[in-house]
């Protein structure tokens, strides 16, 4: 195939990295959340609201990383509202997370309507780091992103060691592996509980506007488009190992940036079909991730989705 | 409990649940947060409310209006019903919707011509096998791949649009017009109109009997037994002899089947046609309506009638008083919200429980 040069790897992978950044936001505030032994599936709603927030901010100050705050804002809003419910209230985790999808996208389109298609010039742009940004091929993937992309390329690492060397991180573990021994060390289970779902949330809600202030400038109806929902399959595919996400959603993001590349380079298939890629992608990964071998070695979070009561401790 | 001893007491015990104290609390709450919204876009909240409830329960018209998006939404809703009750959490219903509707139209249109109840009959039945072959996808997935249902089914919505997309732009579009729909159904292959002057077809008797049935099978069937045993406890039904798998495809199947029937009111109903619009979202607010449902056909129905008067009563608000297009499914979400909130309150929880008993750890999981 003469499409497939050099410089269109070089592209497609400077592409993934640049698609993948908002699931990797989504999918390591998700990785935290679930840690912590809550199943958060309001990642969609969460993202739209912060995708939103982010371009009517953004929209309205000319300043994306004011967008940028007031997305992490919405996505905490959100996210507060799912602790209040599954962990204050101890409701079913699965179907208060859909009913925040379902709100979250309601209510985005619904405040979301006098924005739609405005053209949004303050964005994100891309931001190449002197120096590092004329290395051949590795320059171009990596040292001409956006400013988004930077702040995903420092948090997933810190994440990664915040979960696995840190003292604070194993406490984490504790509480999605064996909230009562957590209890039983003197740790606040649903105060700290409460507090990752927040903080999930405030990730999802960055995710979002690294689409509307980065990838997508602009708000649309529905604009994420599925990504929360493979962002909260991404994280079972990484082992809930904040590292690993950043393997998938980079993975994911490359077919993305390959399905765009495809058709623009005119390749006879049908537009249809390469839009169907990410979304059959993420079935592939969940039917590869959760094969018995695999979950063996890269099992769940053994309280997850269970409600905590000190009154049920054995 | 003590016999009740006073008038409030009485009226506490017998003639007021909590559970329906919760729901009405949850609406009115939900009410008011959607006034707040309403007066934030500039406009009287008490005057739309009036016009709401106007438009959607106060004429003969407004009321097959709401009957009309009953359907779907009832529909839709007894089939999750039937999935979750046996553990299933397939929320596919909008994929599934979609696939059956273009099925629908496919038979209508080729049967064009023929007697109008057996176009109706092969519409039926192909919509109800497109729907539960795409669910069946799901199923494979999960009992061959033990692939989360929730989210493959998901995947798989946004890929039965795609693919929707694909057919009413090519294969299947209308030979006389560019628009992304099929060509019109012939009168033989519509929803005969029940009331003179009125959209409301006979969806709405689909509807109830499916309920019906749905009620009896679930509460007076063996089968129906069955499936709510391994949905409650998937291991003590394996260990009573009950073909667990058997019983999870059962409960992929009807729900897609189900789906693809709504997707098939719709075309044959509504539309008259397949479309790339044909549903707002109704296989998503399903979900929650058979949650606040209590996943029983009876109730779904109610609930189902409930959320189409305030789809209807928005619509209306949306087009006499201008406000955002997006105000009846938002009011729907509020009020959706606040049930769910108020669901809370009250003792029924669903439990999801893994299908088949976990592999204990020394090599076993071959054996699933």
């Amino acid at each position: 195939m003469d499409v497939v040069t050099p410089a269109f790897v070089v592209s497609v992978l400077a592409a993934a990295i640049a698609y993948g950044t908002a699931i990797l936001f989504a999918s390591l505030g998700e990785v935290m959340t679930e840690r912590s032994g809550v199943l958060n599936l309001g990642v969609e709603g969460m993202m739209l609201m912060g995708a939103l927030a982010g371009a009517a901010i953004t929209l309205g100050s000319g300043n994306p990383w004011l967008g940028a705050l007031a997305a992490i804002g919405a996505g905490a809003a959100m996210g507060s509202i799912h602790a209040l419910l599954a962990v204050g209230l101890r409701a079913n985790q699965v179907v208060s997370g859909l009913a925040l999808t379902l709100f979250g996208t309601g209510l985005s389109a619904f405040l979301g309507q006098s924005i739609v298609g405005a053209p949004l010039r303050d964005d994100f742009g891309r931001l190449p780091v002197p120096g590092l940004e004329d290395i051949p091929a590795l320059g171009r993937i990596l040292f001409q992103q956006n400013a988004l992309v930077y702040i995903s390329f420092a948090l997933a690492p810190a994440l990664w060691f915040y979960v696995y060397k840190t003292r604070a991180g194993l406490r984490l573990r504790a509480l999605g592996e064996r909230p009562e021994a957590a209890d039983a060390m003197g740790v606040d289970v649903s105060r700290l509980r409460a507090a990752y779902t927040i903080f999930g949330g405030a990730l999802a809600g960055l995710g979002g506007a690294a689409i509307s202030l980065a990838t997508n400038p602009g708000w649309t109806e529905n604009i994420t488009a599925g990504r929360g929902w493979i962002a909260v399959a991404l994280v079972i595919f990484a082992g809930w190992n904040p590292a690993r996400a950043v393997l998938g959603a980079y993975l994911f993001g490359g077919v993305e940036a390959l399905g765009f590349r495809l058709q623009g380079a005119g390749v006879a298939v049908s537009p249809f079909f390469l839009n169907m890629l990410p979304y059959l992608f993420t079935i592939l990964v969940l039917v590869f991730a959760t094969r018995p071998s695999a979950r063996r070695k890269m099992g769940a979070p053994a309280a997850l989705g269970v409600p905590y009561q000190r009154e049920d401790r054995g | 409990m003590t016999a009740p001893s006073t008038a409030a007491d009485f009226v506490r015990a017998y003639l007021l649940p909590r559970s329906v104290l919760s729901g009405l609390a949850a609406v009115l709450l939900a009410f008011a947060v959607g006034a707040m919204l309403i007066a934030l876009a500039g406009r009287d909240p008490v005057a739309a409310y009036a016009t709401l409830f106007q438009a959607s329960l106060g004429s003969a018209n407004g009321l097959s209006e709401t009957a009309l998006r009953t359907v779907p939404l009832a529909l839709c809703g007894i089939g999750i019903a039937l999935a979750f009750r046996a553990g299933v959490f397939n929320t596919g219903a909008e994929g599934q919707l979609f696939i059956g509707g273009t099925a629908a139209a496919w038979v209508g249109l080729q049967l064009a011509g023929q007697p109008q109840a057996l176009v109706l009959t092969a519409m039926i039945i192909g919509a109800a096998i497109a729907g539960a072959a795409w669910s069946g996808i799901a199923a494979i997935l999960k009992l061959k791949f033990r692939a989360d249902e929730l989210i493959t089914t998901i995947m798989l919505n946004y890929i039965a649009i795609y693919l929707v997309g694909y057919l009413l732009h090519g294969p299947l579009q209308d030979p006389t017009s560019p628009l992304a729909q099929t060509a019109r159904l012939g009168a033989e292959a519509r929803l005969p109109v029940l009331l003179e002057g009125s959209r409301l077809n006979a969806g709405i008797i689909i509807a109830v009997v499916v309920a019906l049935v749905a009620q009896l099978y679930l509460w007076r069937a063996v089968d129906g037994f069955r499936l709510r045993a391994v949905g409650e406890n998937p291991r003590a039904a394996l260990n009573a002899g009950m073909n667990v798998k058997r019983i999870v495809w059962t409960a992929f199947l009807a729900c897609g089947a189900l789906a693809g029937l709504a997707g098939f009111t719709e075309v044959a109903g509504v539309q008259r046609r397949m479309i790339e619009n044909l549903s707002p979202g109704y296989g998503y607010t399903a979900i929650i309506v058979a949650w606040v449902g209590r996943l029983h056909p009876l109730g779904i129905t109610v609930v189902a009638f409930l959320l189409a008067g305030v789809l209807v009563g928005g619509d209306r608000i949306q087009m006499s008083m201008g406000l955002p297009a997006a105000i009846a499914p938002m009011l729907q979400g509020i009020i959706l919200f606040f049930l769910l909130g108020g669901e809370l309150l009250t003792r029924y929880r669903l439990v999801r429980t893994p299908i088949v008993p976990p592999a204990a750890g020394a090599g076993a999981g071959a054996g699933d």
